[in-house]
């Protein structure tokens, strides 16, 4: 089932000129199960962390996952990049299937899609110096490139902002904002088509935030790469995403452009994580929706729809039916039995 | 105004006596490269009741500052001035022991990471009793017992009495800071700090803790330090505000004024680097340049002046005077800034208020 995309119509598009091309990754059904032992005498479980997501990325496109921790979003990325090994289901990039790809052929999708990461002081070598981590995709790869490895390497450290002749420094010399940089810069070095970036900027301080939320999205519209960027700060992804997937419990459960995700989502659940946001603009804690208890554990995940032990739309088919990811009245496309009409007050 | 003319400096906004009254501290830290100033002449006041929200980045001095009132650092390795007045006794130049009574019944604290707060060997019910017995020690080990469970239902845990048992690790992570702000909140503490209490956890527990803050303070009427560098959850929860930036208060005021009339360039500055639910998302966002200062090698003046868009309009006072707390446009709104009333009010009506971080 893929995910279609839906423009309500008499609404701004939010890039007039997405391409209606060929989507540069598809994911089917994609489902990642990991075998845990409980309890003393070795029973084994399952815990579903993804379990049968669909979406597409068109190229130079951004798609913000959103959702709380072990929702499945991290695992969702680094199976993308295939970190990890989906259990099921299929990833198809530029028209390939790559969901069991080994070897040289995985070497070879990894020049085309690159990861960035949540901590920028553990994904650095500490006795590296900077101009041998971002080089080395370079060689890995074999690649040449003209004009010298120590050239492209001062290139890419410029792009990203940090001085080229810091090129024989260590992780050590340079602040948290910088590492992230740094990250950014090894990233690029294949010219990717399509970023994973799992928090990228969740570990900085807010003003060191900015600055590099800021480079991502320039590098983004300047290079045309498309993005798919995890997050969990709904803010941060309104800013950076033209189209968000709201995750919860390895389940997708509503996907769509920014405006109507942010403005008018149709799943109980988006409304809630928008309501909890604290806000700047906003004193007090007026018109928030209270959810009640923890998300439920994935080893054994509620029947039917799994958000309905905390949704106060529930009733008995929430429990018996799972329900489908179909396009809403207000142009998101949920999986809800009862979903919410109309803009957040 | 009841501050004291040796510190002009002193943001105190009521006549009625605050329960904490922090008067000119410095903590200083020697070290191998040359004294850290952590905290450098900071006061402020809470009053029963009330929520102070301290802002700032790492380093800032946030951290530091609610450490020492709380007396956790070591005497012999921090060089600690000024004064803290919890309810009147002064809690710098205490002995351990002293402190210690005090901590716990006086004034308790809630960490941001409840993993590394919780004995992991101990059940959690066990681990509440303690610190119960601690400051009632003629309660047998059933009262405490009682009072653990108690605790643990009042800040919303479902079957008290059989999570008691539970170990840390069987909790989930709002469940483990829920169980910390019981162990905290046991012995009926007047002054409660919370330094980063919601940071690692999803919006919608943070939200749960939020509220659940709000409702135990409305029942025991205690004083608040939250410390976050968060601005939305200052704003939702804060009733004043201090900046902190470079071990110095920089702003103070309500949190009407500080969050929707903020007058110092650095909360300018963070109020436009923050990324909103609201405004226009396809801006840019507008980043603070550079980074945080070393707290060995402070830039000199306003030690703000190298990521200040507006440095040096007032002559050089920027670069060689520190500036103090003042007074600007209303009463209780303290802004350590050299730029002149005129030049403030019209770099915020032309380039600040426009922007969507500052609320309208």
């Amino acid at each position: 089932m893929t995910e279609t995309l839906v423009q309500e119509p008499g609404t701004e598009p939010v890039k007039p000129s997405r391409p209606s091309g060929e989507p540069l990754l598809v994911v089917d059904e994609l489902t990642k199960h990991f075998p845990v032992r409980s309890g003393m005498f070795g029973k084994t479980g399952l815990v579903r962390a993804v379990d049968g997501v669909s979406f597409s990325v068109q190229p130079g496109e951004t798609l913000g996952l959103v959702g709380e921790s072990g929702c499945g979003k991290t695992t969702t990325g680094r199976m993308l990049v295939r970190l990890l090994e989906p259990t099921s289901g299929k990833i198809t990039f530029e028209g390939k299937d790559i969901s069991h790809a080994k070897g040289a052929g995985l070497r070879q999708l990894r020049q085309d899609m690159q990861i960035i990461f949540q901590d920028p002081y553990a994904s650095l070598n500490p006795r590296h110096t900077v101009g041998r981590i971002v080089a080395m995709p370079l060689q890995v790869n074999g690649i040449n490139p003209p004009g010298g490895v120590k050239k492209r390497v001062q290139e890419l450290l410029e792009l990203v902002g940090l001085n080229p002749e810091h090129y024989n420094r260590y992780p050590h010399e340079f602040s948290g904002g910088q590492r992230q940089r740094i990250g950014v810069a090894r990233a690029l070095a294949l010219k990717p088509k399509i970023i994973v970036a799992d928090e990228p900027v969740s570990a900085l301080d807010v003003s060191i935030q900015a600055q590099v939320i800021n480079l991502l999205r320039g590098l983004q519209r300047d290079l045309d790469l498309a993005f798919v960027f995890i997050a969990h700060d709904l803010a941060v992804v309104r800013h950076f995403c033209q189209r968000i997937g709201v995750m919860y419990l390895g389940k997708l459960v509503e996907i769509g452009d920014r405006n109507s995700i942010y403005e008018r989502p149709a799943h109980p659940y988006t409304r809630a994580l928008l309501s909890a946001v604290p806000d700047v603009t906003k004193m007090g804690a007026s018109g928030r929706i209270r959810l009640e208890g923890d998300v439920p554990t994935p080893l054994n995940p509620p029947s039917g729809c799994r958000f309905r032990t905390r949704c106060w739309k529930a009733q008995e088919i929430c429990a018996t039916q799972e329900p489908p990811l179909t396009i809403k009245p207000n142009g998101t496309t949920a999986a809800c039995h009862f979903p919410e009409e109309g803009a957040i007050k | 105004m009841t501050a004291p003319a040796s510190a002009p400096n002193s943001p105190t906004t009521t006549d009625k006596d605050p329960y904490l009254r922090v008067n000119d501290l410095r903590v200083q830290f020697p070290t191998e490269d040359g004294v850290v100033k952590a905290v450098d002449g900071v006061s402020f006041s809470v009053e029963r009741g009330k929520t102070l929200g301290i802002v700032g980045e790492s380093g800032s001095g946030k951290s530091v500052t609610s450490l020492t009132i709380m007396g956790l650092h070591n005497t012999k390795r921090a060089r600690i001035s000024g004064e803290i007045l919890v309810g009147g006794r002064n809690v710098v130049g205490m002995t351990e022991e002293q402190t210690r009574r005090l901590r716990g019944r006086d004034m308790a604290m809630i960490f941001q990471d409840p993993l590394s707060a919780l004995h992991p060997y101990y059940k959690v019910g066990a681990q509440i009793a303690e610190a119960y017995k601690v400051h009632h020690p003629n309660a047998s080990k059933a009262e405490a017992k009682k009072r653990a469970v108690d605790m643990l239902g009042r800040v919303g845990i479902p079957q008290p009495a059989r999570r008691a048992d539970s170990y840390p690790h069987e909790f989930s992570g709002g469940m483990r800071q829920r169980a910390m702000i019981a162990m905290a909140l046991v012995n009926d503490p007047d002054l409660l700090i919370a330094d980063e209490p919601t940071t690692a956890l999803d919006v919608t527990v943070q939200a749960q803790i939020l509220d659940l803050l709000e409702d135990l303070q409305r029942e025991f009427n205690s004083a608040i330090i939250m410390i976050t560098h968060d601005l939305g959850v200052v704003a939702q929860v804060a009733d004043e505000v201090l900046v902190m930036y470079g071990g110095r208060a920089v702003e103070f005021g309500t949190v009407e004024q500080v969050m929707r009339r903020p007058q110092h360039p650095y909360t300018w500055g963070l109020l436009a680097s923050v990324p909103s639910l609201h405004g226009d998302s396809d801006a840019d966002l507008v980043p603070i340049k550079g980074n945080p200062p070393s707290l060995i090698n402070l830039p000199t003046g306003c030690a703000f002046h190298p990521r200040c868009r507006y440095a040096g309009r007032n002559g050089d006072r920027s670069f060689t005077e520190v500036p103090e707390l003042h007074q600007v446009l209303e009463r209780g709104h303290l802004v350590a800034c050299h730029l002149s009333e005129a030049d403030r009010t019209k770099f915020y009506a032309e380039d600040i208020a426009p922007s969507a971080g500052v609320a309208q």
